[in-house]
């Protein structure tokens, strides 16, 4: 399978989305609305929940597999008002000490006159900083399209997981094609090139581990789909529950201290 | 009769670049010496053009006491990355032999009008001031060292954003350098930010719009996504301020324009201000 080909079955709007992981995922769910500013962004979706006995906040993109669906969500292209209502929802799992596991899948973030107006790159940078000195556990589980700063905004955590068939990458195939090619119809050369698939990830070591699909792809079954995803999710959880909260954060600074550190020490 | 004569050779014309120096904003010309004389802003409509790291370090910190440091650190071709135009290795070794720079950030402890601060100035004419490893990894050097010698840390970003010949380890530097900055300000050290012409992508939606103040010159291009991008997804002309300093000013991301002839102090009464 090529890594075009994974490109493909990430966006199948047939995969399992944030809605569908609730329902197999939790067994209780309550969304929050609202960044207290100015609006409830439909494609960032959060709200407390609870897995496998836990108490957690919940937080996604919300891709849809309708148009309709995708037209409320806006494809799961969040704007900074999402973007701190993750943050403000991410402040208040930490105030009670309850973990926080986010499900990724998005084009990106919002490219649009208000997202920019309202301060799209300070958004995402803030939720950057944010999430890095969380005080309480953080799983990532990138399920689709991990595109880009919009993505890595609430995919910083102790623990990142990731679908055997979804792709994570710092600009879209098409995105780098036309940019580096000339040629936005070259993006199988683009994906290819730029390592996107989950074990280029692990093995660059920019996830902690991959999560296995159903035959033929999560897309196939979504309950079979959502229950490795459980199962996955429940053990990082445990995992990380015992730990404090200073150790959390330390390990967590370590982990992202360590991403792309090829160089000598200093002299 | 002049129709049917020989045309005469025609007088060969210097190329413009060579003489010239022309205002990307208002698209007025100058001599270039002009332009220089006036540290790189244009005489007409106040843009302050972009500076090499080393012009700008030259205008910030006190003379002499400019100690650079992580030149150890500088690109990795990790991917092996090849597109249409070539190796990544190749375009980068090129650029480090046009430029001198081995890597888009120039990093180093200074002294600015007497304040003690670690510096960090970005090259834009390195790969387009990208995002790399090797930014990010400096960066997050420079944050540590900033933190064991208690001195705030202040960062010039010149950038198109991450950079992509580097893939998702150029993503994780957002992150990275984010935390770091993250804990500079829990040392209680300052972090100023310096957004000069042009910040965008992944560097304006990590380290520099995360400073204890975000500051810019006159004019300069910021923003998330490019404008082309935004034209395309929506439809529609944006206004011709658009993502420029003042506007970013207007909409509440930048605590004030600064001119480049008033940058230095400006730093330095800040930092004063706060006890630094």
């Amino acid at each position: 399978m090529t890594a075009f080909d994974r490109v493909k079955i990430a966006r199948d709007p047939k995969r399992p989305h944030l809605k569908e992981f609730i329902k197999h995922v939790c067994s209780d769910f309550v969304e929050l609305h609202g960044d207290r500013i100015v609006s409830d962004d439909r494609a960032l979706v959060g709200g407390f929940g609870v897995i496998d006995g836990i108490k957690c906040l919940v937080l996604g993109h919300n891709k849809g597999s309708s148009v309709e669906e995708n037209m409320e969500a806006n494809f799961g292209m969040a704007t900074p008002d999402g973007y701190r209502k993750a943050m403000r929802l991410a402040k208040l799992a930490e105030k009670f000490h309850v973990p926080v596991v986010t499900f990724v899948d998005t084009p990106g973030a919002y490219p649009g006159r208000e997202a920019e107006e309202r301060g799209q790159a300070e958004a995402i940078a803030k939720s950057l900083e944010v999430f890095s000195r969380l005080a309480t556990p953080v799983v990532v589980v990138v399920t689709g399209e991990g595109g880009s700063g919009g993505a890595l905004a609430i995919a910083v955590g102790d623990k990142v997981l990731m679908l055997e068939n979804a792709i994570y990458s710092v600009i879209s195939p098409e995105g780098c094609a036309g940019i580096l090619w000339r040629d936005g119809s070259k993006a199988p050369e683009a994906a290819k090139a730029l390592k996107i698939t989950a074990k280029d990830l692990l093995r660059l070591k920019a996830i902690d581990e991959i999560v296995k699909e159903p035959e033929g792809g999560a897309q196939k079954d979504h309950a079979a789909a959502a229950a490795f995803v459980k199962k996955a999710v429940v053990k990082a959880l445990k995992e990380l529950s015992g730990k404090s909260v200073e150790k959390l954060l330390e390990e967590r600074y370590a982990k992202i201290r360590s991403m792309g550190n090829f160089f000598p020490a200093a002299k | 009769m002049a129709w049917f004569e020989p045309k005469t050779e025609k007088t060969s014309i210097p190329p413009t670049k060579a003489l010239w120096a022309v205002c990307p904003k208002c698209n007025s010309h100058f001599e270039k010496s002009v332009w220089k004389q006036n540290s790189g802003i244009c005489p007409k409509c106040n843009y302050h053009g972009r500076l090499s790291a080393r012009e700008r370090i030259a205008q910030i910190a006190d003379k002499g006491t400019f100690a650079e440091v992580f030149r150890e650190v500088t690109y990795s071709d990790h991917l092996s990355f090849k597109d249409a135009t070539g190796a990544y290795k190749d375009k980068v070794e090129a650029t480090i032999a046009k430029c001198g720079e081995n890597e888009s950030i120039v990093m180093g402890t200074c002294r600015i009008d007497g304040h003690e601060v670690m510096l960090g100035v970005m090259d834009f004419s390195f790969m387009g001031g990208s995002l790399g490893t090797g930014t990010g990894e400096r960066i997050a050097r420079a944050c540590e060292q900033a933190i064991a010698e208690k001195r705030p840390l202040v960062l010039f970003s010149a950038s198109g954003g991450a950079r992509m010949h580097e893939g998702i380890l150029s993503l994780m530097q957002m992150s990275k350098t984010s935390a770091a900055i993250a804990c500079v300000k829990e040392a209680g050290l300052p972090y100023i930010s310096v957004l000069t012409d042009p910040t965008t992508g992944g560097v304006s939606a990590s380290y520099a719009m995360l400073g204890d103040i975000n500051i810019t010159e006159p004019r300069s291009l910021i923003g998330f996504a490019g404008r082309r991008v935004i034209e395309n997804t929506i439809r529609q002309k944006l206004p011709a301020d658009f993502q420029s300093a003042e506007y970013l000013e207007k909409h509440g991301f930048i605590d004030k324009i600064v001119e480049r002839s008033e940058l230095k102090g400006f730093i330095a009464k800040m930092l004063g201000f706060w006890g630094f």
